[in-house]
């Protein structure tokens, strides 16, 4: 594996704002020395280890037989076998995500606002309360949900209790990534000068917190709907014959089915969520549901340096620059 | 552009945060039209008075706050008609300089026509037409400033509410927007309120002061007022710098370390500390000089020297002289002072 | 300090619909699996259960594997998390991205990894078949779940390692190798404590999924023995409810319990760590 490294110089760290961004130093790879062999080695196996089984299945999906390896031919007929058979779970799957993610929205926007502009104790226990359910193992709250309402068979059988399930697994997701970036503009001095304004509280949500939220609310989206495709702990529980989603219908396919199938199924299910993971990659969004602050900053950054290069304002703005970044860290009204 | 205005008025305004009391109950009587600066170190309670006349605190049960006539106490700030300039600037990020500046007025469902014109005047008069489409974050501090102020005046407010506008810029800028503020607040003529904590802002800016220390009201008046009859040591610590002359008073004169001076108001005989301004004392030959003393450090700043005197004085004097004259440590210096320099706070035994 | 641009009768009114979602489908069914859980007598229900030496060898099975996962998770990522953050090369974004792929992965999918590595026809059969004519199939057994384990743990862990280490300030390792220290010093001395809060996180999330995994061990079981295995079957093939419910309860307390102990340690909310 050939490595590109940078050797660091204090010339190429400016100061400033900068200088946080670039605490990494990437190292210049000396004569080889068994440390670093050593972690190339650990971590050719680990990629191995963790990507080789991917790529095997999706390969595995896509061969005429799987013993007798790529030889026998390509083909796509376990794909379209498996889309025929499971095709119903996929189109669960994306209903019980569909729906997870409006209930989540409805109500887990307006709390995760209401939670970061409140930093009472109660606000601070109610969402350590929301984030039990991620806490405690699935398996309690799908016995939980079956000892309550496993009487209401018209409930219990319906796709509603699944997606009710994977609310409350999906909602502290949601409430946690939009409270996050409340928190980090300072929406209530933007809220204030909205209201010097005359805007009222309903008109202030729509036309300054929604809009300014929107990263957050986004991430928190894409966080719930990929955890909802592969919920399956609460789901198996939860599930009848009519309403199997797609990691119900995996378990079955393993279990049962010959390897090509399970195989081809998984490659479904990777092409449902894969883009959703690359989509949230690229927009800086961690696996928690939370977006990069930093990221956000050093776009920022970036382009007003563009802009001032532009303006041919240097002085100025790179002071301009240093009190744009620390304005979030600016200090509150005294009282 | 003109504005109308109205007086403001505070009566008996107090705040108690958690059980701590952060501001004395005050009263305030602001003319319409008038600039009024709240002066203090941090902690003074004027941004909490601010805040109080913005409608974002209520005051403490008995306290009222009337624009002109009207009793507006119980108004939260959305119907107070006040423009409010916050020390962070609070743009709104998700709309460009145009929709900043338009926002009251689409609150306020203006139509259209009147919204551009309105919109317009404003780029115009605050020196912001190449920057109208751009987003908030490609604005430097002192365009962010001007985007503020244009947006709290759009909706033709009837109080305008500066909370230490220009603290967050760098001091080259805030020099020279202090005086293209100066310039507009003048043309508006608008009743407002400035908080700041810089008192050349506060002395170059306001018609009155208010200094305020630790909850209370210490002093109002014109700059002049406050610089030259400071009410007590607080403020006039606080206002510019201040020398330390103690000594014993006798026939008229205080006599202390290094001589004696006048003393232009009469005082009890006996102990007592005075205080004067550096600009009041003046280098003269030791022949005729009132009091005498030696350089202890000579400090250029380039349009002054910075001169401290032992021996005048119990305490160390601190005078300014023109940056020309170079003087060394150890040379020898009589002072004289202008006939009604000495401001008398304190005084031993009362 | 009183926020007179959010009155009370909004935060209600915000908070409302989500907490009474909450409420109606995970508070009252957790309480009522309390209740439960207490069955007729709950000293003795509880007591009957904790005595019981197959679920005590399940609890402590769990326990062993859940541990032994997250130590060598810990070590494995902090090596390969370092290396990453460090060194530079091409494709390394797609081989992030790969990498953190499973995150994604229900515990059905990650078992069927586990099978095409290490099945009957998987990968690791067929190489040590042809090196050494023995075919190494352990995906059935407890080092296939270990494996298994392993693969969903890794990398979150990594992620977290990489984030943290992204911020360490690289001057403090700078000073050590002034003062003379070696690589091994420097990181005893000034890496390991300076991830130590981060690590700390995430090993108890590391800790606790593993706990309550369920997925995995359902596609890789043949009796293989974990808690909500044991669980499960006493649901769904002894109808034993209040049995289940005790052991998940279980479950769900030792599990809090982890994640509030490792909060207290870094002074930050372990579960938001994730």
């Amino acid at each position: 594996m050939s490595e590109q490294t940078r050797e660091p110089t204090i010339s190429q760290m400016p100061p400033g704002p900068a200088t946080q961004l670039a605490q990494v130093r990437t190292r210049r790879l000396r004569s080889p020395n068994w440390i670093t062999v050593g972690q190339v080695m650990v971590t050719l196996a680990l990629c191995a280890f963790l990507i080789v089984p991917m790529l095997m299945s999706v390969m595995a999906g896509l061969t005429v037989n799987y013993f007798r390896g790529i030889s026998s031919g390509l083909t796509l007929r376990w794909v379209s076998n498996v889309l025929e058979t499971y095709g119903d779970s996929v189109l669960t799957s994306l209903y019980v995500a569909a729906a997870t993610l409006a209930l989540v929205l409805l109500t887990g926007v307006p709390a995760g606002y209401a939670l970061a502009r409140s930093r009472t104790r109660l606000s601070r226990l109610i969402e350590e309360m929301l984030v039990l359910p991620i806490a405690l193992p699935g398996l309690a709250t799908a016995l939980g949900l079956l000892a309550i309402y496993g009487g209401f068979s018209a409930f219990r059988n319906s796709l509603w209790f699944i997606v009710v399930g994977h609310f409350v697994f999906t909602l502290p997701f949601m409430v946690r990534s939009v409270a996050a970036i409340c928190a980090s503009i300072d929406l209530r001095t933007l809220e204030e000068g909205a209201a010097s304004l005359g805007a009222r509280f309903s008109q202030r949500f729509f036309t300054i917190v929604l809009p300014n939220a929107w990263p957050g609310i986004l991430a928190g989206a894409l966080t719930v709907v990929t955890l909802s495709l592969g919920e399956f702990n609460l789901t198996w529980m939860l599930h009848t014959p009519d309403t199997k989603t797609l990691p119900v219908g995996l378990a079955d396919a393993y279990a049962s089915m010959r390897i090509e199938i399970g195989s081809a199924y998984t490659i479904v299910f990777f092409a449902i969520t894969i883009p959703l993971l690359i989509g949230m990659q690229l927009l800086g969004i961690d696996p928690g549901g939370n977006l990069d602050p930093q990221r956000l900053q050093r776009k920022h950054a970036k382009r007003r340096a563009r802009e001032s290069a532009n303006a041919g304002a240097n002085a100025a703005a790179s002071i301009d620059a240093a009190n744009n970044a620390s304005a979030s860290a600016l200090p509150d009204n005294p009282l | 552009m003109k504005l109308d205005s109205i007086p403001v008025t505070l009566r008996q305004c107090g705040k108690s945060f958690r059980g701590q009391r952060v501001l004395q109950p005050l009263d305030l009587n602001i003319g319409a039209g008038e600039t009024l600066v709240l002066l203090g170190p941090s902690g003074c309670g004027k941004t909490t008075t601010l805040r109080m006349i913005a409608g974002l605190e209520k005051p403490d049960a008995g306290g009222t706050v009337l624009f002109g006539d009207e009793d507006v106490t119980a108004r939260p700030i959305e119907q107070r008609q006040v423009g409010t300039v916050f020390q962070s600037y609070a743009l709104f990020p998700n709309l460009n300089v145009r929709g900043n500046i338009a926002y009251g007025l689409r609150i306020k469902k203006t139509d259209p026509a009147t919204m551009r014109q309105r919109v317009g005047e404003l780029l115009e008069l605050m020196e912001l037409e190449a920057h109208a489409d751009k987003p908030i974050n490609e604005l430097s501090g002192g365009q962010r400033q001007r985007v503020a102020l244009a947006r709290a005046l759009a909706p033709q407010p009837r109080v305008l509410l500066l909370d230490e506008p220009l603290t967050a810029l760098d001091a080259r800028l805030r020099d020279t927007l202090r005086t293209e503020m100066n310039t507009l607040l003048r043309g508006l003529g608008i009743t407002t309120v400035y908080v700041t904590h810089d008192q050349a802002e506060a002395m170059a800016l306001g018609d009155r002061i208010v200094v305020m220390s630790a909850g209370r009201i210490e002093q109002i008046g014109t700059p002049r007022d406050i610089y030259y009859r400071p009410s007590n040591r607080t403020v006039a610590q606080f206002i510019g710098t201040l020398n330390r002359l103690c000594g014993e008073v006798r026939d008229g004169m205080l006599n202390t370390l290094g001589g004696a001076v006048p003393l232009n108001a009469p005082l009890p005989t006996g102990a007592a500390t005075t205080y004067f301004r550096p600009e009041d004392a003046t280098l003269v030959a030791p022949h005729v000089a009132q009091l005498h003393g030696v350089i202890e450090a000579a400090q250029f700043l380039g349009e002054r020297t910075r001169l401290r005197i032992t021996g005048a004085a119990p305490d160390t004097l601190v005078i300014d002289v023109a940056g020309h004259l170079e003087l060394s440590r150890g040379t020898a210096v009589g002072l004289a002072l202008r006939p009604d320099a000495l401001l008398a706070f304190e005084i031993a035994g009362l | 300090m009183h926020d007179l641009t959010f009155p009370v009768r909004w935060r209600i009114a915000l908070l409302a619909p989500a907490l009474a979602l909450f409420t109606g489908f995970w508070l009252l069914p957790i309480g009522r699996l309390i209740q439960l859980s207490g069955g007729g007598d709950a000293l003795a229900t509880y007591r009957a259960v904790l005595t019981n030496r197959r679920y005590l060898e399940s609890l402590g099975a769990t326990v062993a594997l859940s541990v032994a996962v997250t130590l060598a998770t810990l070590v494995l990522s902090v090596i390969v998390g370092l290396f990453l953050t460090r060194h530079s090369f091409p494709a390394k974004r797609v081989l992030l991205a790969l990498l953190t792929f499973p995150l994604a992965f229900p515990g059905v999918v990650v078992g069927f990894m586990v099978i095409m590595l290490a099945g009957r026809q998987g990968l690791i059969g067929a190489l040590t078949m042809a090196l050494t004519g023995n075919k190494w199939v352990f995906a059935y057994s407890m080092t296939g779940l270990f494996a298994g384990y392993l693969y969903f743990s890794i990398p979150r862990v990594i992620i977290t390692v990489m984030a943290a280490a992204g911020k360490l300030d690289a001057s403090l390792e700078e000073a050590a190798r002034s003062l003379g220290a070696s690589p091994w010093q420097i990181m005893r001395d000034v890496v390991l404590p300076a991830l130590a809060p981060a690590l700390t996180a995430a090993a108890a999330v590391c800790f606790a999924t593993s706990m309550g995994a369920f997925g995995t061990a359902f596609t890789l079981a043949t009796d293989i023995d974990v808690l909500p295995m044991t669980i499960y079957t006493e649901f769904t093939l002894n109808a034993n409810m209040v049995t289940a419910a005790v052991l998940s309860l279980l479950l769900g307390a030792v599990t809090w319990a982890v994640l509030a102990l490792a909060r207290n340690l870094t002074g930050q909310a372990a579960a938001a760590a994730a």
